[in-house]
């Protein structure tokens, strides 16, 4: 199929196909990652700027390196030191973006839709790196990948996703990407922590809420635990972190209720003791390191789709 | 003599993308017929196991896509008559393309595979067609990503001329003097499920 | 003026009297960026509305007699629509303490409000509908529970779930409307609930008004055609069809407001609300915004959507449906609040309507300051084309002409 988005903002409305490309360059990519001379020149000339308006080691990172391993430079605009820091508007920031004229922005923000609000406002494609709750589509497109490659055709496997489902990117994404490749979902975790239409019914085919983890484990063919933030305890969501990882948290245990075989992933960075066990997380079915070496390779592949063939001549 | 769209099946490794020519009539000749793209993978064979009598040092790397399948069965067909089995990789060198921004999208990468170390042999880039030279230009910027080759040979199944890049085979399996505006056909039974080659030609006026 | 009356109705245009707005911002004193009492007032005209009530979330706050008659003479020397003040429940509209609200209705005040907020302190409320008796004015509360609603930017629904926003639930208007329900019943007070939104609150409403209450209510003409799916870049109306060409930019910040576009099943209750008399008015809570509060991320922006030229073509969308009888819908804008407030429909103030009339609605086709309504772009049907206020003929001109006529004056 012909690569046709301009930006990558969401994964909301991607076609089985679409995520497969993605999927299949990424393989390629991983390739270049292990060659010698880690890089390839498609972006050569060609500039990618980092908006980080929300704090990120591991993404921005990743998305450096994934830059540089196609050859383009890299500009960095964070949130610690920079204007952003000082009140300057997103509307002002993007005229920034704007008159330094990348290529590509990719940009991490704490308000759902930021990366909208950018896209219509500049001439460079936009990759979204985190937007709010609302996605992270290289995370997801990773994860399904991560997965793709340990269990083959995800037809018909049952991922469990458990934790602060309300509040996860990562879980609204994983989710757009894994059931269009035929793959059924369980979310899991606290009643408080799942949006209230979700827990309710209203959730997309092949979708499914089990609050109870040991149930919803029992058989999965996967589990991608997420991060608990601990001021969910602060807001009345929660009663205790102890009492989270109790009930919710992975153990050992619970993990071996899966199916042989079966992985266990973290978008990172992970509180250890809460939601997962150290055991667990560097345990024999932890794919979570692969995770992160597959997240330079998407963004590679997401990279060179959205920027390597764009005419010089049309740049802002 | 009959109207025939030309298309490209694929792009990765050919730069002749070409719009349909409505109205224009075309000629298809076979340059190489099932049993002359045998014969030819055969003594380039054989060329090559001449030219470099140390198969130790020697390595075959074939150009998706196309190139690949060509490249294994030289590797067969070494292995059949000389009992040594030389490393085969595969390049994709969609990435060192300098036309990407000149194509109007973004063609498919494809993984390379080389599962061995390239310092210090003498590899043999194949491709099914040479023309202008582009491809070999950016295989061999892909290779040197992955180290210092003793010397890099190339070997085509067919050599059509109009070079626009310093590039030249060294093991041809045969000469075609065409027009630039023609069409070469490689089919490979791997890829296309027969052997052959042809030409589709403009009819001159 | 009888004479013109007819001709108009000769053209086949419906003349009704003006109508009149229960629940307009027009933002000054103190915000002169987002309006001004001149540019709202001459945008009510546009969109029909011969009287229009100015709330009083102003800086300062329209708490003191002295400001209620500024006010009035403001709306005056603008010199368009009638301008009604309404005044603050509370001084300085802080929910502690009540303002002085017998002479506030002494200097003019037609109604009392804190709106955008509640009044959260129960007893406070209670005592202010207790004490507004003395006036013979309505209480008009904002029906909001903050602390349920605390960080929401849209309806807590199936859409802020795949949106990941943080979402405002029926249950916190629901929860307030009851509280008020109960008081009003409980002290005899005059109350208004203005701007409801949701299936749950009407049914409140209709079960009380059912046990004799004098309670009375107001919808918004964006709560009756737009849904939570606009938020998530649907630009089709309730009575519309999904279509790929209906579609827009997910995460607009015109779609903010408060209470917000709430789902079908509200939307069609709302209708059924006006059709059967449960629903008193239909107000604008025209709340116009300059683009520094709204060109933002969305959870920054500031709530609102301008609606006072845009009401009535949103409106006749319904009734073209059948979801309510159009006599319904124009005794909600003119009868319906004129009872609400307890004053007399002029005679000499009325409206020439052409229901066929198609306009693009563009930033210069608006009057008002505030641009920020997501109908911005689309093609809608229904147009004023003749005001008389008080015997004198005053449509005002839009600002920049617009190439297609706007319709026969």
């Amino acid at each position: 199929m012909k690569w046709s988005r301009r930006h990558v903002l969401d994964t909301d409305d991607w076609s089985r196909d679409e995520i497969e490309t993605v999927l299949d360059q990424t393989r390629a990519m991983i390739e270049i990652l292990q060659r010698p001379i880690r890089r390839a020149p498609p972006l050569r000339g060609r500039t990618v700027i980092l908006f980080f308006a929300e704090a990120s080691t591991r993404t921005r990172v990743s998305f450096e390196l994934a830059a540089k391993a196609l050859s383009a430079d890299v500009t960095n605009i964070t949130a610690s030191g920079s204007s952003v820091e000082k009140g300057e508007s997103l509307y002002d920031t993007v005229r920034t973006l704007q008159a330094l004229g990348g290529d590509v922005v990719v940009m991490r923000h704490a308000s759902s839709g930021a990366p909208y609000f950018v896209a219509e406002r500049t001439d460079a494609a936009v990759i979204n790196a985190g937007d709010g709750w609302h996605a992270h589509p290289t995370q997801g497109l990773l994860d399904a990948y991560t997965l793709r490659d340990a269990l083959g055709d995800l037809n018909g496997k049952r991922i469990v996703i458990v934790g602060d489902v309300l509040h996860s990117r990562v879980a609204r994404s994983d989710m757009n990407t894994l059931l269009p490749l035929g793959a059924r979902v369980t979310l899991s975790g606290p009643p408080t922590l799942i949006p209230t239409a979700w827990r309710c019914g209203q959730l997309p085919p092949g979708v499914t809420y089990e609050s109870d983890l040991d149930k919803a484990l029992d058989g999965a063919d996967a589990v991608i635990a997420l991060r608990l933030q601990r001021e969910r305890q602060e807001s009345g969501l929660l009663p205790s972190l102890r009492e989270y990882s109790r009930v919710w948290g992975l153990t050992a245990d619970r993990v071996g209720r899966m199916r042989p075989g079966a992985p266990v992933m973290h978008p990172g960075p992970m509180n250890e003791g809460v939601e997962i066990d150290a055991a667990v997380a560097h345990g024999s079915r932890s794919v979570i390191e692969k995770q992160v070496t597959n997240g330079v390779a998407v963004r590679m592949a997401l990279l060179y789709l959205l920027a390597a063939t764009q005419p010089l001549e049309e740049r802002p | 003599m009959g109207f025939h769209r030309t298309y490209t099946s694929d792009s990765a490794t050919t730069f002749n993308d070409r719009s349909c020519e409505a109205g224009k009539e075309r000629q298809t000749t076979t340059l190489l017929s099932r049993d002359d793209v045998r014969r030819a993978i055969t003594r380039i064979a054989h060329e090559i196991v001449e030219r470099d009598r140390d198969l130790s040092a020697l390595a075959i790397v074939g150009i998706r896509a196309r190139g690949d399948a060509l490249a294994a069965r030289i590797q067969r067909a070494i292995r059949a008559n000389e009992g040594v089995d030389v490393p085969l990789g595969a390049i994709d060198i969609t990435l060192y393309r300098d036309d990407l921004t000149r194509i109007g999208y973004a063609p498919i990468v494809r993984e390379s595979e080389i599962p061995f170390s390239v310092d210090g042999r003498v590899v043999v880039l194949v491709d099914d067609v040479l023309f202008t030279g582009r491809t070999i230009r950016a295989a061999m910027d892909a290779l040197v990503d992955y180290g210092r080759p003793q010397a890099i040979r190339l070997a085509v199944l067919v050599d059509r001329g109009h070079r626009e890049l310093p590039i030249r085979a060294d093991f041809v399996g045969k000469n075609v003097p065409t027009a630039a505006g023609d069409d070469v056909r490689v089919h490979l039974a791997e890829v296309d499920g027969r052997d052959e080659v042809e030409v589709v030609a403009k009819v001159p006026a | 003026m009888s004479l013109d009356r007819r001709a108009l109705e000769a053209k086949g245009y419906l003349v009704v009297p003006g109508f009149v707005d229960l629940h307009a911002h027009l933002r000054e004193p103190g915000f002169e960026d987002s309006e001004t009492i001149a540019t709202g007032a001459k945008a009510a005209l546009r969109g029909g509305f011969t009287t229009v009530c100015a709330m009083p979330n102003t800086e300062p706050a329209i708490d003191s007699p002295g400001l209620v008659a500024e006010l009035i003479a403001r709306g005056r020397s603008a010199d368009a629509a009638r301008v009604l003040p309404i005044a603050a429940i509370t001084r300085g509209r802080k929910g502690r303490e009540l303002a002085d609200l017998v002479e506030l209705a002494a200097a003019g005040a037609v109604a009392f409000s804190d709106d955008g907020s509640p009044v959260e302190d129960a007893r406070l409320f209670r005592s202010a509908l207790e004490y507004a008796r003395v006036t013979g004015r309505p209480v008009i509360e904002h029906p909001q529970d903050l602390a349920l609603s605390a960080k929401g930017v849209m309806h807590e629904g199936a859409v802020s779930a795949r949106l990941g926003l943080p979402g405002m639930p029926a249950a916190a208007e629901e929860t307030a409307v009851a509280r008020d329900i109960a008081l009003a019943k409980m002290t005899g007070g005059r109350l208004h609930l203005t701007h409801l939104s949701t299936a749950g609150s009407v049914e409140l409403v209709r079960r009380a008004k059912a046990e004799g209450a004098a309670i009375t209510c107001d919808v918004t003409p964006h709560h009756l055609a737009m849904t939570d799916d606009w938020v998530a870049g649907s630009r089709a109306f309730a009575w519309e069809v999904p279509d790929e060409a209906l579609q827009g930019v997910p995460y607009d910040s015109s779609t903010k407001v408060n209470p917000p576009l709430r789902g079908h099943a509200d939307v069609r209750a709302l209708w059924a609300g006006i059709a059967d008399g449960t629903v008193d008015a239909i107000a604008t809570d025209h709340a116009p915004h300059s683009s520094v509060k709204k060109d933002v991320e969305f959870d920054q922006a500031a709530f609102g959507i301008s609606g006072l030229e845009t009401a009535l073509a949103l409106v006749l969308g319904g009734v073209r449906v059948h979801w309510a009888a159009l006599g319904a819908v124009i005794d909600a804008l003119t009868i319906g609040p004129a009872r609400v407030l307890g004053i007399e429909l002029a005679d000499d103030d009325w409206v020439a309507i052409d229901r066929n009339a198609e306009w693009l609605v563009t930033a210069d086709e608006l009057v008002s300051k505030g641009k920020n309504t997501p109908i911005l772009g689309r093609t809608v049907i229904g147009r004023v084309v003749h005001v008389s206020r008080g015997g004198e003929a005053k449509l005002p001109e839009r600002r920049v002409g617009n190439a297609e006529a706007v319709g026969r004056r």
